[in-house]
């Protein structure tokens, strides 16, 4: 594991460029700084983890970068790629089946019904879901919303994906096993993915490089880079070992607020 | 890696099937009988506990007639044909102001929901309306319309939009904000979030909205009825309205009876879309 401080080196064909973005929310005395001066490129392809404890505003920058809110200042740069986001609960529409859940986004593009129809059956396959596709979400379990609400991200055909703490929720077994199927999936589809977690180990488990967020207001603390070789266990001391040490900072970061 | 793929897969492939929740069905005529038992029960006591009060001789039986009376009543009536003219007349009423009222009440909840000025200016005078008694129209609904279908429709439409738009305005605020997100990342916009997200997100309210709105709409078609009453075209509420005239009790009863029983059929229909879409969207408690 390599640490670099600050920001990392500048990468030959970045697929999203943070630079100095600030978010403010509300104005006046009762203003809020979210993000201050942020800075994160992440390489086409790359694997990033963003951690950080709460009021790190994680969840802020994903939002800035699938374009769902701007910065106050700065810019956030994706070029013309199309970015899809995960949130933590699946958010799948709860009207419609598995299928029509990751038909919607073709729908949308103007694919034709029978094209969705098959597309949305391989994507099924895809994350091993394939004959439920007649399922509601609630006739579904949290892990499997999950991979239904990944093929719907897959059939937006985006180059960049946005995950916000999306195995916060389940149990240890099944986000082990979405761990190894969202490694898959990645390694198998040269996706960007900008990871957010506040679970160290799980950060180390998947990507090429952890950045460490401050807290109140989000800066970027520290860059480690993970080149233990896949596939990881999250069990392995391989993991365990900087883990501990990202954890430490995170603590360190964590104490000053509390002095 | 090609071993560790298929392990996973076994795994994956076991934790589904131990997650996936057994769809146990009630048998079908159990279901039916478990719903039906109550309602006659409850049916039965109504009836017993009426024939108890004219057995009393609280009221004269002109005036209280038993179920015996008013049914053989309601029988002779049935075998006419005005009676199921006033019927079709009456829900023909029903059904032209009420789909005006929902044409009318959706639009109107539509840009209140989406316009903001438009909804601090009269997102609390729909609510005002909707509190309105139906029957404080009528005196205005005849000086402006006379006595004619066009008065009773205005009052039916002005009492049913209201719950109608209400209904609407409620299911669009309550939309969970990521399913807009999720939605919008999709790159649904306008329109297109309203047609995929928004509307269908809304849906739960708008069919309580919908329900309510029923209700209204009955209620001022009744009074409407009974208030305006269009020459040569009899209904169930100028029927009433002649009964008590001539004090015929058993009549008055018999087409008391008429309407609660529309009432409760439409009712039934609203109710029975409504929980099947809440089962559908999994907003059912499995155990209850």
């Amino acid at each position: 594991m390599t640490l670099l401080e600050d920001h990392p080196v500048q990468l030959s064909s970045t697929a999203v460029a943070v630079d100095g973005v600030s978010k403010v929310f509300g104005r006046g005395p009762s203003a809020v700084l979210a993000l201050d001066r942020l800075w994160v490129d992440v390489a086409v392809g790359e694997f990033v983890c963003l951690v950080g404890s709460s009021g790190c505003g994680k969840s802020t920058l994903l939002s800035l970068v699938a374009g769902l809110d701007r910065p106050t200042a700065g810019s956030v740069e994706v070029g013309d790629r199309r970015v899809a986001l995960l949130f933590q609960e699946s958010a799948l529409f709860p009207w419609l089946t598995a299928a029509g859940n990751i038909e919607l986004p073709l729908q949308l593009r103007g694919v034709g019904k029978a094209e969705r129809r098959q597309r949305a059956e391989e994507l099924l396959e895809r994350v091993h879901l394939g004959g439920l596709g007649a399922r509601r979400p609630h006739e579904l379990s949290g892990g499997m919303r999950q991979r239904v609400a990944l093929a719907r991200a897959l059939a937006q055909e985006a180059d960049v994906l946005l995950m916000d703490e999306p195995f916060g929720a389940l149990d240890a077994m099944t986000r082990d096993l979405l761990h190894d199927e969202l490694e898959e999936i990645w390694q198998n589809s040269g996706l960007t993915v900008l990871f957010v977690t506040h679970n160290v180990r799980e950060s180390v488990r998947l990507a090429d490089r952890v950045v460490l967020l401050t807290s109140r207001p989000g800066r970027v603390a520290a860059s480690f880079i993970i080149d233990i070789p896949r596939p990881r266990r999250i069990e392995s001391a391989e993991v365990a070992g900087p883990a501990a040490l990202i954890t430490d900072r995170l603590r360190e970061e964590v104490r000053r607020h509390g002095i | 890696m090609g071993s560790d793929t298929t392990l996973f897969e076994a795994d994956l492939a076991g934790l589904d099937a131990l997650e996936l929740v057994a769809q146990a069905e009630l048998g079908r005529w159990r279901h039916i009988w478990s719903l039906t038992w109550p309602k006659l029960a409850a049916a039965a006591v109504a009836l017993a506990v009426w024939q108890l009060v004219v057995a009393s001789h609280w009221r004269p039986s002109y005036l209280l007639p038993g179920p015996g009376t008013v049914f053989r009543e309601l029988g002779h009536q049935a075998a006419t044909g005005t009676f199921w003219r006033a019927i079709s007349i009456t829900m023909r009423r029903a059904l032209v102001g009420y789909s005006l009222a929902v044409v009318i009440g959706s639009a109107i909840g539509v840009a209140v929901a989406t316009v903001k000025p438009l909804r601090v200016a009269i997102g609390s005078l729909i609510t005002g309306l909707q509190t309105m008694p139906s029957i404080a129209w009528f005196p205005l609904a005849i000086l402006l319309f006379q006595l004619r279908e066009s008065a009773i429709l205005f009052v039916v439409v002005l009492g049913a939009a209201p719950s109608v738009a209400n209904g609407l305005l409620a299911g669009v605020d309550h939309v969970p904000p990521v399913l807009v997100r999720s939605g919008r990342v999709m790159g649904a916009k306008g329109l297109a979030l309203y047609r995929h997200v928004v509307l269908p997100a809304s849906l739960p309210a708008f069919v309580s909205g919908l329900k309510q709105g029923w209700a209204f709409a009955w209620r001022s078609l009744m009074a409407g009825e009974l208030l305006v009453i269009v020459a040569h075209r009899p209904s169930i509420g100028t029927r009433l309205q002649f009964a008590r005239e001539n004090t015929d009790a058993p009549a008055v009863v018999a087409l008391m009876i008429v309407i609660l029983v529309i009432g409760i059929v439409v009712d039934g229909v609203f109710s029975r879309a409504d929980s099947a879409m809440r089962h559908r969207r999994g907003l059912v408690d499995r155990a209850a």
